[in-house]
């Protein structure tokens, strides 16, 4: 086990792939010459020429349909966006093209592209660039939405994207690039599509994913030290969603909170929600509730943008609440 | 209008002891009905103030009718009240409407309770998971304060509900209400306390099991003398059990019953699952009104449904709605086994291999056929003196197996 940032957990992954199989390459803005603007691509360059590590014109939808087009053609681009705030030009190839050509074609071309970049807010970057589009893309047949929250997900659900043969999103987060945690030596792949139970307690259930997984494991450490033990299960994959994870974790608290960064309308919270009541209604104690950002764009003031955000704070009170303590 | 007797279909309200505008408490005496049988009390379900009386004195209602509405001082019935013409003792005089509001017009589509609008009503607000724990440990939600949100009751109030509590006033039985075809029994307290005392001790369902040793000698006799005659008069072993358990539950209707959580259903009609092992594991084909069937039907029956088991052909109404059980496992040799109850039956009988075996009669050791069945019993509907007896004359039944066209 090495302890490592999720950054440099990227870009082993990255490495090892492009090392693995020469169909891989990487294409984007600043990804080569400059590094990265994150530097997820540092060294990529240096190790594997220009032919495979392509610096593009700032051009979302363009380079996505180059993308889309060589996958088509049989090799395995990795799309990464600057941040996936600028990636909405790029949907109609995302949606449209990489999503539906399998199934358009009758099964004639796999599209094997993985599009990936930060997600989500970072701090006081404002309402245009603090956007969390899980939702939006999980909506979509076609596409697999991996959403890793820690450096070993990362590295793992990384690899796992770049050898499906179909289309997958991959979510980071630009608060997440150094954060570190410990990430298994040698070979280490996480399956598309399975949850992972990061902390074990029976008086409830966190639900969560990506860059929340940090703020649920806050909240259950201030939660432990007024006794009440929660599950955190993070869902790593959000489509497809692993229902079994949720449902048994559910079944056993009896309680359950949905943590998710984005918006509450038509969020993955409300999905959650829906596979819990389908699944574990005769097992609930409370309705389920959910942490959610404010329902406005995301204010540049640093307090507003404080109160907008999902936190512990909305977390532990949300928990009380399905626990019955408190008000 | 309340179901003051069991069969009773209207009542007239012969007087209001209440007038509109007093406040009443859950158990005081509203008004005087008479039904088909006596002048009964009509008593208040919750708290409040009686806002309106719906019918006049000397009015006749049908059951599910509207007499009245309790409400808080300043609540709003309007949404409770508005569709409801008064009933009047004769037809409204200078009724607008076309149709005069007379006691026969008043027919709600949807039988309306005695409509409470306080938490205190028959409505207990309660988690899914607390109702389903309370069914399974017989505690009665009428009887359990809630400390979530309104009152509603959850998880952690059952934990601190050891027994149901005594109530101070008669707590609202549940009524014996009765379909065509069954029979609901309300839970008595040392029931209720049977109940949950077993469940306690043993699982979700508390099961015992009675083996009793049966002689088929005449039952292999009459098979034999049967398949004499042709083709068409072969039928099986488990073909006369199954033949003569029906008619045994047919005369034992509290064993052939569901347990229900909050009360016992007898039912009237006997259908019997029939287990029927398929490669995906096993199924219960039923056999219903098994009772009034005669043996060749149930042959032909039960064969056909197993053919389209094994198929996995049967129809979702094929294997559902089964009132008892049978299981037999002597076809593989096996000599006595214990089935498992399939809830909410309250019963499940298994049956053994035939076997010759030295047995004595009179002063003799002889050589008879004899068969074992063992029933596995929901203590919280079956005791053993009820699963006993039912037995016996399942005894009596096969050891005589004329009796089945007697």
């Amino acid at each position: 086990m090495a302890l490592i940032t999720y950054r440099d957990a990227l870009n082993q992954a990255l490495r090892e792939e492009m090392q693995r199989d020469d169909r891989v390459f990487l294409m984007g803005e600043e990804v080569a010459v400059y590094q990265g603007a994150y530097k997820v691509s540092k060294g990529l360059l240096q190790e594997f020429g220009e032919m495979r590590v392509v610096d593009t014109p700032i051009t979302e939808l363009g380079f996505a349909g180059v993308g889309v087009g060589s996958a088509m053609v049989g090799l395995r681009p990795i799309v990464e966006f600057m941040t996936w705030n600028f990636a909405l030009l790029a949907l109609d190839q995302v949606v449209n093209a990489a999503a539906k050509m399998l199934y358009m074609s009758g099964g004639q071309y796999n599209i094997p592209i993985v599009f990936r970049g930060p997600n989500g807010a970072a701090l006081q970057l404002a309402a245009q660039h603090s956007q969390a589009w899980e939702s939006w893309l999980a909506h979509i047949p076609g596409l697999k939405v991996v959403v890793p929250g820690t450096p070993a997900d990362a590295k793992g659900l990384l690899k796992s994207a770049i050898r499906d043969d179909n289309p997958v999103i991959v979510l980071e987060g630009e608060m997440l690039y150094n954060t570190r945690g410990e990430v298994p030596d040698g070979e280490h792949v996480v399956p598309i599509g399975v949850a992972d139970l990061k902390r074990e307690g029976d008086h409830a259930t966190i639900v969560t994913s990506g860059k929340m997984v940090l703020v649920a494991m806050q909240a259950a450490d201030a939660l432990a030290k007024e006794d009440i033990r929660v599950d955190v299960v993070d869902l790593r994959t959000v489509r497809p969603m692993d229902v079994a994870a949720i449902a048994a974790s559910v079944k056993k608290t009896n309680r359950a909170v949905v943590l998710e960064e984005g918006w509450e309308l038509a969020g993955i919270g409300a999905q959650v929600v829906d596979y819990i009541q389908r699944e574990c209604f005769d097992d609930l104690d409370a309705p389920v509730l959910r942490v959610h950002q404010a329902d406005t764009p995301m204010p540049y003031a640093k307090n507003l943008e404080r109160a907008a955000k999902p936190d512990a704070a909305k977390t532990i009170a949300a928990v009380k609440r399905v626990m019955y303590r408190g008000n | 209008m309340e179901a003051l007797s069991p069969t009773m279909e209207e009542g007239r309200l012969v007087r209001w002891l209440k007038p509109e505008g007093a406040s009443v408490a859950n158990g005081d005496t509203l008004a005087e009905v008479e039904t088909d049988k006596a002048i009964m009390e009509l008593v208040a379900r919750g708290d409040g103030v009686l806002r309106r009386q719906l019918v006049a004195e000397g009015a006749t209602a049908p059951i599910g009718t509207l007499l009245g509405v309790i409400a808080a001082p300043n609540e709003d019935i309007a949404a409770l009240v508005g569709g409801v013409a008064p009933v009047s003792a004769s037809a409204a005089p200078n009724a607008p409407s076309p149709a005069p509001a007379t006691a026969t017009a008043v027919a709600p589509e949807a039988p309306a309770p005695m409509v409470v609008t306080t938490s205190e009503g028959d409505r207990v607000r309660s988690s899914p998971l607390a109702r389903r724990l309370a069914a399974e440990r017989g505690l009665d939600l009428h009887a359990i304060a809630g400390s979530g949100p309104n009152g509603r009751i959850v998880k952690r109030d059952l934990d601190t509900t050891v027994a149901p509590a005594t109530p101070a006033a008669p707590v609202v039985a549940v009524p014996v209400t009765a379909g065509a075809d069954y029979t609901d029994i309300a839970l008595t307290q040392i029931r209720r306390t049977i109940a949950r005392r077993l469940a306690e001790s043993i699982g979700p369902v508390p099961t015992f099991y009675l083996t009793a040793e049966l002689d088929v000698e005449r039952l292999s006799e009459m098979r034999k003398a049967m398949a004499e005659l042709g083709d068409d008069y072969k039928v099986s072993v488990n073909d006369i059990v199954l033949k003569a358990t029906a008619t045994a539950l047919a005369q034992h209707p509290e064993v052939n019953a569901h347990w229900l959580g909050d009360r016992i259903r007898q039912f009237a009609r006997v259908h019997l699952g029939v287990a029927v092992a398929i490669d995906e594991g096993l199924i219960t084909p039923v056999v219903f009104d098994a009772d009034k069937k005669r043996l060749r039907d149930i042959a032909r029956e039960v064969r056909e449904l197993a053919t389209r088991a094994k198929a996995r052909k049967l129809k979702p109404e094929e294997y559902t709605g089964s009132t008892f059980s049978v299981s037999n496992l002597g076809m593989f040799g096996i000599d006595q086994f214990t089935a498992i109850i399939n809830p909410p039956e309250a019963g499940i009988l298994a049956i053994g291999a035939v076997e010759a075996k030295p047995v004595v009669v009179g002063e003799a050791v002889v050589v008879r056929r004899r068969m074992r069945v063992t029933m596995s019993c929901d203590h919280r509907v079956i005791d053993g003196a009820t699963g006993a007896k039912f037995l016996a004359t399942l005894r009596r039944l096969i050891e005589n197996p004329l009796l089945l066209v007697y």
